[in-house]
């Protein structure tokens, strides 16, 4: 009995972990970056950003936060728009309808991770 | 708006607890992004200066009416500075004066205000003028602890301040007054201020 229990046990355990490795693979490289994640997530939750905003948010640089921007942005996650307040330059960031997707599949996936590895811990 | 420290660096976590973090450095980002960055801690320094000033001049009103309608002409002045330096932030940092974050703040503080505006007017009719001092100072720490949550540390902790310094005056002789009008609505802006100011960028 015990020994059947510990077969099965494993399969699942093998199993999840499986599909746990599997999510984990299939992460969106392109939000798993912290910096980006940071992006995203702040834009999710503001119409739109400037660069300044998202600098001191973040706490990086301005090179740093351009090359970010432009990943995001080539991935097609974001807009970026250049105007001038008077003669200030001004860049606000907003988040498309792919982004926003982007982040609620990476959210998930992160729930998934949690909901896998919970049951493939062995019970103590 | 506040940096934040979980951008650094770190080991490797098991999936689990790298899957939390995540998780938690999501809803993080997303409550900072969403705190109103923009209250102008140099224009509340210049509020605590003026209302010091007007505690001063109030002191020497010849009737209670006229020392209402000196205050009154202050809380006038203040929301004038706190607008004009406000949008002086805001346009320096490159947002929207009027921003989902100020519009929530406002809202929030807004409703303390108006309390405070009607026991005003009941208190004065009623001649219970010696009570205004306390309730201003407890509606408006109040108002701004309320808003705060939706802005920085410091905005909340002001607002505790001014509750208790509230309290106080509700519970001391009305010869104190204008001391405690100095005191809170000086000294307490101008403090406050100073902190904001140089910990969120002005």
């Amino acid at each position: 009995m015990g020994g059947q229990r510990g077969a099965r046990g494993r399969r699942a355990m093998s199993a999840v972990g499986e599909s746990a490795g599997r999510e984990a693979l299939a992460l969106d490289r392109v939000v798993h970056d912290r910096t980006r994640l940071g992006m995203l997530s702040a834009l999710a939750v503001n119409e739109r950003l400037s660069f300044v905003e998202l600098k001191q948010l973040l706490d990086t640089t301005d090179g740093n936060l351009s090359v970010h921007a432009r990943k995001l942005e080539d991935a097609g996650y974001i807009t970026c728009t250049k105007s001038f307040a008077g003669r200030v330059p001004r860049t606000e960031f907003r988040l498309v309808a792919a982004g926003r997707k982007a982040l609620e599949r990476y959210l998930r996936h992160m729930e998934v991770l949690i909901h896998a590895t919970r049951a493939f811990k062995p019970p103590s | 708006m506040n940096a934040l420290p979980s951008l650094r660096r770190r080991p490797p976590a098991p999936l689990e607890q790298h899957a939390l973090e995540e998780i938690r450095f999501i809803r993080d980002t997303m409550e900072r992004a969403t705190s109103w960055t923009a209250f102008p801690g140099w224009g509340l320094v210049v509020i605590g200066v003026t209302a010091a000033t007007v505690a001063a001049l109030a002191a020497r009103a010849p009737s209670s009416a006229a020392w209402i309608q000196t205050w009154l002409a202050e809380a006038v002045l203040a929301v004038g500075v706190g607008t004009a330096a406000m949008a002086f932030k805001a346009r320096r940092m490159g947002s929207a004066p009027f921003s989902p974050g100020w519009r929530r703040f406002a809202l929030s503080f807004s409703l303390a205000l108006a309390a405070g505006l009607v026991l005003t007017v009941a208190l004065a009719r009623a001649h219970e003028t010696d009570l205004l001092p306390g309730l201003w100072m407890l509606l408006y720490g109040v108002g701004i602890r309320t808003a705060g949550a939706f802005s920085v540390a410091p905005v909340r902790v002001m607002g505790y301040a001014f509750m208790l310094t509230g309290i106080v005056a509700l519970f001391t002789p009305p010869g104190w007054r204008d001391a405690l009008m100095a005191v809170s609505f000086g000294a307490l802006h101008v403090g406050f201020g100073a902190w904001i100011a140089r910990r969120h960028g002005g």
